[in-house]
């Protein structure tokens, strides 16, 4: 972003840049840059909260006064401690015969439907892998896991896509499901951590690693400190 | 997994450098007009996703709602867009901000870029030169870039 801020300027526009690493807001040095030392993905801060990301665009405006470039910190800190966990309900297995993580992917899917249609898509499925067609990415996932090398395993595009594509799926059912709107990272932890096929993408990615895989191909499964 | 640790990831990427910093006067705020151009890989769905190092840009609608992030990343969090658009896409604070005054009008279109680029060559020289003056054809005064 700090990098666009400067080519935008040169072409007589005038840019505030909101930046979520104190690092590189500072270290690139955009024209007018403000330091929102939030979550990644949360750059207004707060969801559903008009008044704070008011607060956030008056600072960052506030800076197209400056008469020369300046780069500031948002008074207020937004913190993710790493323990915090989504709390939804998963549902009860349904079909025996089938993979838990298969079953559980299919009981989730009028949880997203009905989450789809309050908030609508946005990080759900359908990038890469319809939600009809999440249960068997899903299973690509599983075979991976059991030693099928993944090129073999059926995995409906580049893996890092589709992992990406069934979290998205996940955690917007849980946004249908839980009584709260989670904090930042609740809903990805809940994902690696309680549900079957958050494990069985883990247990794929150290499979992958195990087998000599190019590290690109497994590690952009996961958030890279996983 | 936590965002510290997430950041902490990010420390040893190289920055890109800039001799000199360009530096443009806006017109006053009130008189403004402001379009928000967003690294999320925001795209309507009817436009063509971001591919993996896609150095392009898409022109966002700003009077739809209808956006999908195509982040080629895992390492943010999703369900902040997921629940309010605002969070990283303030397009109705905007709004609310043209309504009362605080600036002068909210552009009809805004432009998405995919931030997840280790080689910034061909958004330094091609891309990002583009969608400037794309914005300037469409009389764009102020930007505010928002990640995610």
């Amino acid at each position: 972003m700090s990098a666009l801020g400067h080519v935008f300027e040169q072409a007589g526009l005038a840019t505030v840049a909101l930046g979520s690493i104190g690092s590189h807001i500072q270290g690139t040095a955009p024209p007018r840059g403000l330091w929102c030392d939030f979550p990644l993905g949360r750059p207004l801060g707060k969801p559903n909260d008009a008044d704070f990301q008011h607060r956030v665009l008056a600072h960052a405006f506030g800076l197209l006064s400056s008469p020369e470039p300046v780069v500031e910190k948002f008074a207020e800190t937004i913190d993710d401690d790493g323990t915090e966990t989504m709390s939804c309900e998963l549902p009860p297995r349904h079909d025996p015969s089938l993979h838990p993580a298969v079953d559980e992917a299919r009981g989730l899917w009028p949880a997203y439907d009905r989450a789809v249609a309050k908030l609508g898509n946005r990080v759900g499925a359908g990038r890469t892998v319809s939600a009809d067609d999440i249960p068997a990415a899903v299973q690509s996932f599983i075979n991976v896991a059991g030693g099928t090398p993944w090129k073999e395993a059926g995995i409906p595009g580049i893996p890092a896509r589709v992992a990406q594509d069934i979290r998205g799926y996940y955690e917007t059912a849980a946004l249908a499901l839980a009584e709260h709107a989670p904090a930042a990272w609740a809903g990805a932890r809940w994902f690696f951590t309680s549900t079957e096929a958050g494990r069985t993408i883990m247990a794929a990615r150290q499979a992958m690693a195990d087998a000599g895989e190019k590290q690109p191909i497994w590690f952009y499964i996961a958030p890279g400190d996983m | 997994m936590a965002d510290s640790d997430v950041k902490a990831l990010t420390g040893g990427l190289d920055l890109p450098d800039f001799e000199t910093t360009a530096f443009t006067t806006p017109p006053p705020l009130a008189e403004a007009t402001v379009a928000i151009v967003t690294s999320a890989s925001l795209h309507h769905p009817d436009q063509d996703d971001f591919s993996p190092m896609d150095t392009g840009y898409r022109v966002l609608d700003g009077s739809r709602r209808d956006y999908m992030c195509g982040h080629w990343s895992p390492n943010f969090d999703a369900t902040g867009i997921a629940l309010d658009l605002n969070t990283v896409f303030p397009i109705d604070r905007l709004d609310e901000l043209a309504a009362d005054g605080t600036i002068g009008k909210v552009s009809d279109i805004h432009l998405s870029y995919a931030g997840n680029q280790f080689d910034l060559s061909a958004v330094r020289m091609d891309s990002g030169p583009a969608g400037a003056k794309f914005l300037r054809d469409h009389e764009v005064d102020v930007v505010l870039f928002t990640p995610v």
